[in-house]
């Protein structure tokens, strides 16, 4: 009963939380959506959490995506114990990067009046679920030394069940406690995500990499209006089919 | 030939007294809400001085601007653009909140609420950041008027091309020697920011070259505060989004001047259309410092030019907006009488605001310590100023000492052409001479004069109209619902997102 609440009702509430309040808050409020950073008001200490943090989180969460994707795979590159030790001490070292930079994050967050005035309640929930997760995470990776093939064999065709909307928990059940609340926690972020700073994560600006340099918008469509235009220059983000970049 | 227009700005430093009123208009318009407290879009400071942000003209330290590269383009001095997203967590080169200074208030309430006691009750400062009291480091201004002082001007980083002699007689107290420096927003043509900008938020707009940042696209990376080497976009703490001043374009819209602008006590702004071509830029920009200045002028077109205004109107520029153009002021000052400077041309962002040099304070140097006041000449020449030539040029001509003293020697022969025909006690040979030395006629040292002494509003203001009834007929909304709005509009509140 328990099992069904936490691995199948949560996931699908969490989930439907998170593209229903994420599109719903792009939509209706773009002006909310921002990194929200700190910096300006407190730099130095700011490095030493916020650059291992992204690294190891994001190391992190990929190696997660890949287990996921090719589930597989990753049991065949277990099969050899060499292999499996780097691999599991690869995930190591990007928990052990997150669990510093976020344990950095909060002594900052705690200590720094300036930073302790921008904290919203939501701030500290996302902080606390994030730190329990990181521990959860760093935990299996030193204890359950296979947890990257337990992953693949266990975790994903439950995910996958997920997916196919044909939830199956039988491989969640018999997992100790910590995965077990790990992947609690992971859908209770996932369902916080919409509500928090973390949408900054869905704007990330790649686009930045082959945009042109300077970017003209024009609010009118000069042909329209007079009739002459001359052939818009690939160096310009000009919008030519009408006012439209206005309300962009 | 891609003929655009600007909107474009003199500032005649000459006529500015330091009153710091277009700073007051401009913060009771636009940055008295939280997370703007500190923020300046407009604020004037004392040269030579250290500035606002402390020491913002040194990119050692904060990497704005743009660097030539070998092929001659230029790349931002900030590195390219994968650094920009590698350093998108830490931005290394991003000024802190205590190179402005923290915001302040006092705690009014004590002066009533205290009891009744043997001391008087204070008003302590209260920190508008943190809510708690601060002992406060700096302020708004905190350097002004501190023209020769060893902790200010002393770090002053224009002073780096000046031997150690010409500047120990900046710090003399009997010769110490100051200037106001008014900055708002450059609406470059280049605009550093805009190209660091990861989100693509900001913008400059095409129809009339103001820049802007797009509130729903900004994220707050912050790259933009780095990158533009005046240091004028600025990071709000509060909602986590940049912003910086948009040139009052809902007032531009309705034919109203700035709010800085409108405010000046000595009506030293000037405002105008330029007409550029932007095909023309890259070239412009592949120049040695030195030629920087003529290059940028040399982009500017003339609207009488029947080719341009042939040109503009193909971009869909409009007959009355040349016209606009024509009288425009800063195209006399910018281009015609080649008086009015960009400020720090080397940071290479082709900066639309222009400078007019000081010629003030006209005591010049002397060998001894107290000025010779019963000078012969009526004006000392340029060469014996108070304010060395090579300071000015480090500000306005990218080190360039003669367009600075061209712009000098042109102020002061109409002053001299003036005293001639006012009170007649200088000899025509002389005036003739100071004319001639600038290839200036009586009839453009009249009109020198009569724009730098006696212009009207309507004469330092020629708002090009901005069509924005055609803009807002393209709406597919009924364009009579539009009627009587201007500018923006905020569809939901600014308030912090979660």
């Amino acid at each position: 009963m328990m099992d069904n609440l936490f691995f199948i009702v949560l996931p699908y509430v969490a989930v439907t939380l998170f593209v229903v309040v994420s599109i719903y808050r792009y939509v209706t409020d773009k002006f909310s959506y921002s990194s929200l950073s700190s910096q300006l008001l407190e730099s130095d200490e700011l490095f030493y959490g916020v650059v291992p943090w992204h690294i190891g989180i994001i190391g992190a969460l990929a190696g997660h995506l890949i287990g996921f994707l090719f589930p597989k795979e990753v049991l065949w590159f277990n099969g050899v114990p060499l292999r499996l030790y780097i691999l599991e001490t690869t995930g190591l070292v990007f928990g052990l990067l997150a669990l510093v930079g976020i344990v950095a994050l909060m002594w900052r967050r705690i200590t720094t009046p300036r930073i302790r005035s921008v904290t919203s309640v939501i701030d500290t929930i996302v902080l606390v679920l994030l730190f329990a997760q990181v521990v959860l995470g760093v935990y299996t990776a030193l204890f359950y030394r296979w947890g990257s093939s337990w992953f693949a064999a266990s975790a994903v065709p439950y995910l996958r069940s997920l997916f196919l909307l044909q939830p199956d928990v039988e491989m969640i059940k018999p997992m100790p406690h910590i995965i077990k609340t790990h992947i609690i926690n992971a859908f209770l972020i996932v369902a916080i995500f919409p509500f928090s700073r973390l949408v900054h994560m869905v704007s990330l600006p790649v686009e930045y990499l082959w945009r042109p340099y300077q970017v003209v918008i024009w609010n009118w469509n000069r042909k329209k209006i007079r009739g002459q235009y001359p052939t818009p220059r690939p160096s310009e983000k000009s919008d030519a089919n009408g006012p439209a970049s206005i309300l962009r | 030939m891609d003929v655009r227009l600007q909107i474009s700005m003199v500032f005649h430093l000459d006529k500015c007294i330091g009153c710091h009123t277009c700073s007051i208009a401009c913060k009771n318009v636009w940055t008295d809400r939280k997370g703007a407290e500190y923020m300046w879009w407009n604020n004037v400071e004392t040269k030579p001085g250290t500035g606002y942000p402390t020491k913002w003209e040194d990119q050692s330290k904060y990497k704005g601007g743009w660097e030539k590269k070998g092929d001659g383009k230029p790349e931002l001095k900030m590195g390219n653009r994968a650094s920009r997203l590698i350093n998108i967590f830490h931005n290394p080169s991003l000024p802190k909140m205590d190179d402005y200074y923290e915001p302040f208030t006092y705690k009014y309430e004590d002066l009533f609420d205290s009891p009744e006691g043997a001391d008087q009750p204070t008003a302590r400062p209260i920190s508008m950041v943190t809510g708690k009291f601060m002992d406060i480091e700096a302020g708004p201004n905190w350097d002004d008027d501190l023209g020769g002082s060893p902790v200010y001007a002393k770090n002053d980083p224009n002073f780096s091309g000046l031997s150690p002699e010409e500047q120990q007689e900046l710090f003399d107290v009997e010769r110490l020697v100051f200037f106001y420096l008014p900055r708002i927003c450059n609406h470059c043509l280049n605009p550093a920011c805009v190209a660091a900008c990861p989100s693509g938020a900001i913008y400059k707009r095409g129809e009339d070259g103001i820049v802007l940042i797009n509130q729903e696209v900004c994220r707050g990376w912050r790259m933009c505060v780095s990158a533009c080497p005046y240091k004028k976009t600025y990071y709000n703490w509060s909602t986590g989004k940049s912003e910086k001043c948009i040139l009052c374009f809902p007032r531009l819209e309705t034919g109203q001047a700035p709010a800085c602008f409108h405010s000046c006590v000595g009506r030293i702004r000037y405002l105008g259309g330029i007409l550029y071509d932007a095909d023309r830029l890259v070239d412009a920009l592949k120049v040695d410092d030195s030629e920087l200045v003529e290059a940028h002028r040399n982009i500017i077109l003339d609207p009488r030019d029947p080719e341009v205004r042939a040109k503009a109107k193909e971009n869909g520029i409009d007959e009355r907006t040349l016209e606009a153009c024509e009288r425009s002021p800063v195209y006399r000052y910018v281009k015609e009488w080649k008086m009015a400077l960009p400020l720090h041309s080397e940071f290479r962002t082709l900066p639309m605001l222009f400078y007019v040099p000081p010629l003030l304070p006209v005591m010049a140097k002397t060998e001894g310590v107290v000025y010779d006041t019963a000078n012969d000449e009526l004006f000392s020449p340029i060469e014996k100023a108070r304010l060395p030539i090579k300071y000015l040029a480090s500000l306005f001509s990218a080190g360039n000492t003669d367009q600075v003293s061209y712009a000098l020697k042109k102020q002061y022969a109409v002053r001299l052409f003036k005293r001639l025909e006012t009170v007649g006690d200088v000899s025509e040979d002389v005036v003739n001479k100071a004319l001639a030395e600038c290839q200036m006629d009586a009839a453009e040292a009249e009109a020198v004069y009569r724009l730098t002494s006696l212009p009207t509003m309507d004469e330092r203001v020629v708002i090009p109209p901005m069509h924005r009834e055609e803009a807002m007929a393209m709406l597919d909304d009924d364009m009579w619902e539009q009627k009587g709005s201007a500018g923006f509009g905020f569809r939901e509140a600014p308030i912090r997102g979660a």
